[in-house]
């Protein structure tokens, strides 16, 4: 089987959380879900994992014994140890003690949580906590992992370490999607699927996404449409959709080739054309 | 034509350490943030960062060195040309929007209506602000912060949870500030916050490792990127032969200058996989500067 959502939409009552949106997630590979705060991505994965059950639309996924599921907080407890969070998963997943030892092992091992067994989960670090909550979330050897912000306020070595774990995780063959707010972050995944107020609007590899926006982007000396002009450092960035178009090249600057945009650039660009921003509308 | 003066500090340490009983902090940092300036602090956690902002605003003593705010030692009188995003807000999760913003406004002694709120924040004037988003929290914080046209900003990850567009907002805010003449001291994890500082500061172990801009922290720092037909066999096997790797789309980056180590591994497992050389990125550059202290 092969896991994901198609045309799901889910309402908190007048507020709706997801408009039609599908998410595809095959084994062997990270899916990421990019976008901020109140776009969707913690609705999205919840549905995806059977928390929640959308309004309308369907959820593929295996039986929940097969699922892990790591929530923005972690799903550490605090007031456990490392080996009782273990422990607790474990009997949860009805697992061999065999089992259990030899993932508990290996996993540790693998996240550089070795030597911490005998430390209550409050007592480590941020970046630690994380990767106990992803340990949980791998301990019974799932098919889909879906992790909801694992790397959130965790510093860059942690970090590195976390998505190092991940990509292993879908290098062992499961099917792996989490949740960011980070571009960055995003655009390693195999694909990435950008959330904005409940809606996708974009879908693919990091390359799809950056080869496919609408219009062009110039840089300017100065913005001569503020509302959709941003700034990079100390340099300006303007987005010109392709009905207008830049009417003055000199004064609306170079149009950048996609060589000298990154990703982030790109997103804005999309986010700016699906809000429908133009000249006489400069609020979003 | 007059030679420019010498920018005055905003904010300054002086070779200033801090020791926690056997436990040095902070190591005979030097840091200052001048007028127009963007200035991003960056390093992992356990570098020094809380602490040195700590005594730079006055809230911790340094055990040797000094610290100057406006010219001065840091004081109350001082905080009144400040403005400080702290990574929890400040704000009260209890009282709603707009009483948030008429406390705040009282604090420093301005109108409420300074206080410039967009749309969104308006409309949800009177919701408690714990029942809203953490990225509307944020956005409210930073109104706030900005409402007094503080002279010097401290941000601690002044754009983390905010969707990209909102992002780009916050920072047109931080950079109109910046043009008017504020300061800006930001201390961050992310390389997106990195980038759109004027110059960056990267501590490890309680010291500066690294100083400039992103190029320059980065620079003459290369990895090795395997392009492997079977990118997850390739991940697997450098993964168990030790390397420090990390995926890129389908793309594996190695932090090692060993070419030939690698390409030994992956042709001794029977995977092929062409190698390139190619610059850093400034997280792998974070992690090598923490790793090698």
């Amino acid at each position: 089987m092969r896991f994901g959502v198609t045309d799901i939409h889910h309402e908190f009552g007048d507020v709706r959380a997801l408009r039609g949106v599908d998410l595809d997630v095959p084994a062997g590979s990270v899916v990421a879900v990019v976008g901020g705060d109140g776009a969707g991505k913690t609705t999205l994965l919840r549905c995806l994992v059977g928390r929640y059950a959308p309004s309308s639309g369907t959820v593929r996924r295996p039986s929940s014994e097969l699922i892990g599921y790591m929530p923005s907080t972690s799903g550490t407890w605090r007031d456990l140890t490392v080996d009782e969070n273990i422990d607790f998963i474990a009997s949860a997943y009805s697992m061999t003690s065999s089992d259990r030892d030899r993932r508990r092992a290996d996993l540790l091992d693998h996240a550089g949580l070795s030597g911490t067994a005998d430390r209550l989960a409050r007592d480590l670090s941020g970046g630690m906590r994380q990767k106990l909550g992803f340990v949980l979330a791998m301990l019974h050897e799932p098919e889909l992992l879906v992790l909801d912000e694992p790397s959130t306020g965790v510093d860059p070595v942690s970090r590195v370490e976390l998505w190092r774990l991940i990509a292993e995780a879908a290098a062992a063959g499961m099917a792996v999607t989490m949740a960011t707010t980070y571009l960055d972050e995003a655009e390693r995944a195999s694909s990435v699927t950008v959330l904005d107020r409940g809606r996708a609007i974009a879908v693919g590899t990091r390359d799809e996404v950056m080869g496919s926006f609408p219009g062009s982007i110039t840089a300017p000396e100065q913005p001569s449409v503020p509302a959709r002009s941003w700034r990079r450092g100390r340099s300006v960035r303007e987005w010109h959709p392709t009905s207008h178009g830049p009417t003055e090249p000199t004064s609306n600057g170079p149009a950048l080739e996609p060589a000298e945009l990154d990703f982030e650039d790109v997103v804005i660009a999309r986010l700016l054309d699906d809000r429908n921003i133009d000249e006489t509308d400069g609020s979003t | 034509m007059i030679a420019p003066q010498p920018a005055t500090s905003l904010i300054a340490a002086d070779h200033v350490t801090c020791r926690f009983g056997g436990f040095t902090a902070v190591e005979h940092v030097s840091l200052d943030v001048g007028p127009g300036e963007i200035v991003g602090l960056i390093g992992a956690n356990g570098a020094g960062k809380t602490t040195l902002i700590r005594m730079m605003l006055g809230l911790l003593a340094p055990s040797e060195g000094g610290v100057t705010l406006f010219g001065t030692t840091p004081s109350r009188h001082g905080r009144r040309r400040l403005g400080y995003v702290s990574q929890n807000l400040g704000l009260y999760s209890d009282m709603t929007v707009v009483e948030n913003v008429e406390f705040q406004a009282a604090a420093f002694g301005i109108t409420p209506e300074r206080v410039a709120l967009s749309g969104e924040l308006v409309e949800m004037r009177d919701r408690l602000v714990g029942s809203i988003g953490l990225g509307r929290q944020r956005q409210l914080a930073f109104a706030c912060a900005l409402s007094h046209d503080p002279d010097l900003l401290v941000l601690d990850e002044p754009t983390s949870g905010v969707d990209p567009l909102a992002r780009a907002r916050l920072w047109d805010a931080i950079r109109v500030a910046a043009g008017s003449g504020a300061g800006v001291l930001v201390t961050t994890h992310y390389m997106e916050e990195a980038q759109q500082c004027d110059r960056l500061v990267l501590m490890a172990a309680g010291r500066v490792a690294a100083e400039g801009t992103v190029d320059e922290i980065v620079a003459g720092r290369t990895v090795v990127e395997v392009t492997a037909e079977s990118w997850s066999e390739a991940f697997a096997l450098l993964g168990d032969a030790g390397y420090d790797i990390m995926l890129a789309g389908r793309q594996i980056r190695v932090a090692s200058p060993d070419t030939a180590g690698i390409s030994a591994a992956l042709t001794a497992a029977g995977v092929s996989a062409a190698l390139s050389i190619v610059p850093a990125i400034l997280d792998e550059a974070i992690v090598a500067v923490s790793s090698a202290r």
